[in-house]
């Protein structure tokens, strides 16, 4: 079985909501649609206060390249457009909007009909995801069309679709694999045609076998040509494009470069449906799937919620918060954030909400490093996570340059792994940080 | 004894012939350095806090000496006493600079700014702030965590125990600066000492709206306007719902504060009011009580 060849770990699965239909949630009263809740520069609001909106129109319009477009994803008033607390822990500029009634804008097809043919040229297909606003719905929030479009002098060779959801607790892509093979299959084929290749490879990760055998009796019923499914040993970060890449076909980005260097395009699974729902069907992205997870949930499952609405309202469809909560964590728990509220809006990256008992929550003491180089075993990226906590800390930024802190992924591996409960990535992103600043400034 | 005499007069020999060449290359390659950078360095006071913005003490003596006039060199920690010692050297003269201080602009002790979460990561602000906004409703104000403590070389801040806010050292600080650029929040800031330390400042960085404001502090500006309409100089300004004395403008004639009515404008060393002055606050503050209540 293939995995990525430097470091990783293999924290508990956890993965209790797997298996679990997805449930469409209610629609909220309010909906708080941020306007930059992507990675990027932000979009410009193009509705005013008192405007009537549709679901699916266009709401903010992207401003630049690396930006994208947000819609509605409610009908109704835009009460007001204002700065409101999001996942980041910060306050952003949001437009909130009072849901009245559920009235979609014509030209998309609410159908469940699979839509095969696809008769777009390229362009015209990149041109309908970067208006559909589509992101990269893994976590890391990357516009997807500027991932279609390769710099000039660059060629893409092959398709990876990142169907591998290492984080712990997290189902929602698999569910969704799940339930919409077909779909996927078919965004896999739109999304080969964008780049103008004929190869593409789906990597799923050993601990989902029925959707590793649904995909492959999918292809072969539906007779699609260059699709491949690639069996990959649970490991995390498997997930993370550069070790994905590795593990799927071998190759090893270069440090600093990115995957179309070595001819890869990475998708996430869920992003691929977007593309099928937004090219097929005309329907921009506007809601995604949820997991609600932890080890005193009630009920954990995988929510198909509208994009806006607050986490609190996902919530409870999945029963009540549990008491003995300590931390809520949007996202898994190896690479998401801890919020301060439910009232935060779900947003394009938000893929689940992890509930943390009170026991689980809080944070071993910290102790003096043991020099045991389990951090440097761990680091899929083959870096020194020891030696760059302690660069950040005494400000030796040109060394922790050297050492390459700017090629970490912040996968947390490191933090994990510590025997010592050493705060590594915190100190190593904050240094990170730092040193793209000085190089940024340097390059000016 | 012959073998010592060879010896003596060889090593004798040798030494004086080493000595000679070293005598002729240094002569040859001898650097010629300005005697005054030596001088000013003495000067100074080789804290190497990089408040004067050269890299220590003897890069700011080298810019001494290349500046045509002193204007705009000035060394935070020394002073005009230094200044002056400096300017005496060099021939020239010193021009005069206000004496300045680190001041912080929040007041969000524990029990004015109520936590509504707890955070238990690294101990660092830098850290903390590029997590979130922070342990309380407030996502401006000061995290408490101490990276100022940290970075200041003249131990003149500090964390008071009490309202887990740092407070600064009058008698220790240098206003160097190195706390304002630490500060990931940005509240510190460097404001005129003013005669006899006596300062007005508005202690507070939030940019909420007055009622998202106050709801998470209760110190905190509301953007209320009512001191811009008080202070007859001008000095006071409003933007995104936060008040600002200009510290150029401001006469320190104390008609801002009583009319703040979330106490944020802080005023420093001053005496106590006079009598009627001081029941009108303490009754307002009595008023406003009771509405609470």
């Amino acid at each position: 079985m293939k995995t990525f060849k430097i470091g990783g770990v293999h924290p508990e699965e956890n993965k209790f909501s797997a298996g679990k239909t997805i449930i469409t949630t209610p629609l909220p009263k309010q909906a708080i649609i941020p306007v930059a809740a992507y990675l990027g520069a932000p979009s410009v609001p193009i509705v005013a206060k008192g405007d009537m909106v549709k679901v699916g129109q266009l709401i903010g319009q992207s401003g630049g390249f690396i930006s994208s477009n947000v819609h509605s994803s409610v009908s109704g008033k835009v009460a007001k457009i204002e700065d409101s607390l999001d996942a980041s822990g910060y306050k952003r500029s949001s437009i909130f909007i009072d849901v009245d009634g559920d009235e979609w804008l014509e030209n998309i097809d609410r159908s469940p009909e699979l839509v095969r043919e696809c008769h777009l040229s390229p362009e015209e297909i990149i041109k309908k995801i970067a208006d559909a606003g589509i992101v990269g719905l893994g976590g890391a929030t990357f516009p997807a069309h500027v991932k279609l479009s390769p710099p000039p002098g660059k060629t893409a060779e092959v398709l990876i679709i990142n169907a591998v959801e290492c984080e712990p607790y997290l189902t929602c892509d698999h569910e969704l694999m799940l339930e919409k093979p077909n779909e996927i299959l078919v965004g896999v084929t739109i999304l080969m045609k964008a780049l103008k290749i004929n190869r593409a490879i789906i990597g799923i990760e050993n601990n989902k076998k029925d959707a590793i055998e649904l995909f492959k009796k999918q292809i072969k019923s539906l007779n699609i040509q260059g699709v491949e499914i690639v069996d990959l040993k649970v490991q995390y970060p498997q997930g993370g494009e550069k070790q994905l890449i590795d593990a799927a076909i071998g190759r090893q980005v270069p440090s600093g470069a990115l995957p179309i260097e070595v001819g890869a395009v990475v998708m996430n699974v869920a992003t691929t449906f977007a593309v099928y729902e937004a090219v097929q069907k005309n329907k921009p992205l506007i809601d995604r799937v949820v997991t609600i997870t932890g080890k005193s949930v009630k009920t954990p499952g995988n929510f198909l919620v509208r994009l806006g609405t607050p986490l609190a309202n996902v919530v409870e469809q999945a029963g009540r918060m549990p008491e003995d909560t300590g931390k809520i964590v949007a996202g898994g728990p190896m690479m998401g954030r801890a919020v301060v509220s439910l009232d935060i809006p779900t947003a394009k990256g938000s893929a689940g909400v992890l509930f943390m008992t009170e026991k689980e929550a809080h944070r071993m003491q910290i102790r003096n490093c043991i020099r045991c180089a389990k951090c440097v075993n761990g680091c899929p990226m083959g870096l020194n996570p020891t030696e760059l906590m302690n660069f950040t800390e005494y400000e030796v930024w040109d060394k922790a340059e050297k050492c390459a802190i700017t090629d970490c992924i912040e996968c947390g591996s490191c933090s994990y792994i510590c025997p010592a409960y050493r705060p590594l990535l915190d100190y190593i992103r904050l240094g990170k940080g730092k040193v793209m600043t000085i190089i940024r400034g340097r390059n000016k | 004894m012959s073998v010592i005499l060879t010896a003596i007069v060889v090593l004798s020999v040798v030494g004086a012939g080493c000595a000679g060449i070293l005598y002729l290359i240094g002569q040859k390659f001898k650097v010629e350095e300005d005697p005054r950078i030596q001088q000013v360095q003495d000067v100074l006071p080789s804290a190497n806090c990089g408040g004067c913005g050269y890299p220590g003490c003897a890069g700011f003596a080298v810019a001494c000496i290349k500046a045509d006039s002193l204007d705009g060199l000035n060394c935070p920690p020394g002073g005009a006493d230094v200044m002056q010692k400096v300017a005496a050297i060099l021939g020239r003269t010193a021009t005069a600079t206000t004496k300045k201080i680190a001041v912080l602009r929040c007041n969000g002790s524990c029990e004015e700014r109520p936590h509504t979460n707890q955070y238990e990561g690294a101990t660092s602000c830098a850290i903390a702030s590029a997590l979130y906004g922070g342990e309380t409703g407030c996502t401006f104000g000061c995290l408490g965590l101490g990276d100022c403590v940290l970075t200041c070389t003249f131990d003149a801040i500090h964390i008071n125990p009490a309202t887990m806010l740092p407070e600064v050292d009058e008698e220790k600080c240098t206003a160097c600066n190195a706390c304002v650029k630490k500060c990931p929040k940005m509240i510190l800031e460097l404001r005129k000492q003013g005669p006899k330390s006596r300062r007005i400042y508005v202690s507070c960085a939030n940019k909420d709206k007055g009622g998202v404001a106050k709801k998470s502090c209760s110190v905190a500006c509301i953007g209320c306007g009512k001191c811009v309409k008080a202070c007859t100089f001008e000095a006071i300004t409003m933007a995104n719902n936060l008040a600002y004395i200009d510290d150029e403008k401001c006469r320190l004639c104390r008609k801002c504060a009583p009319e703040c009515p979330t106490n944020a404008i802080v005023e420093l060393n001053f005496p106590p009011r006079k009598e009627k002055e001081v029941t009108e606050v303490t009754k307002v503050k009595e008023v406003t009580e009771t509405e609470n209540s």
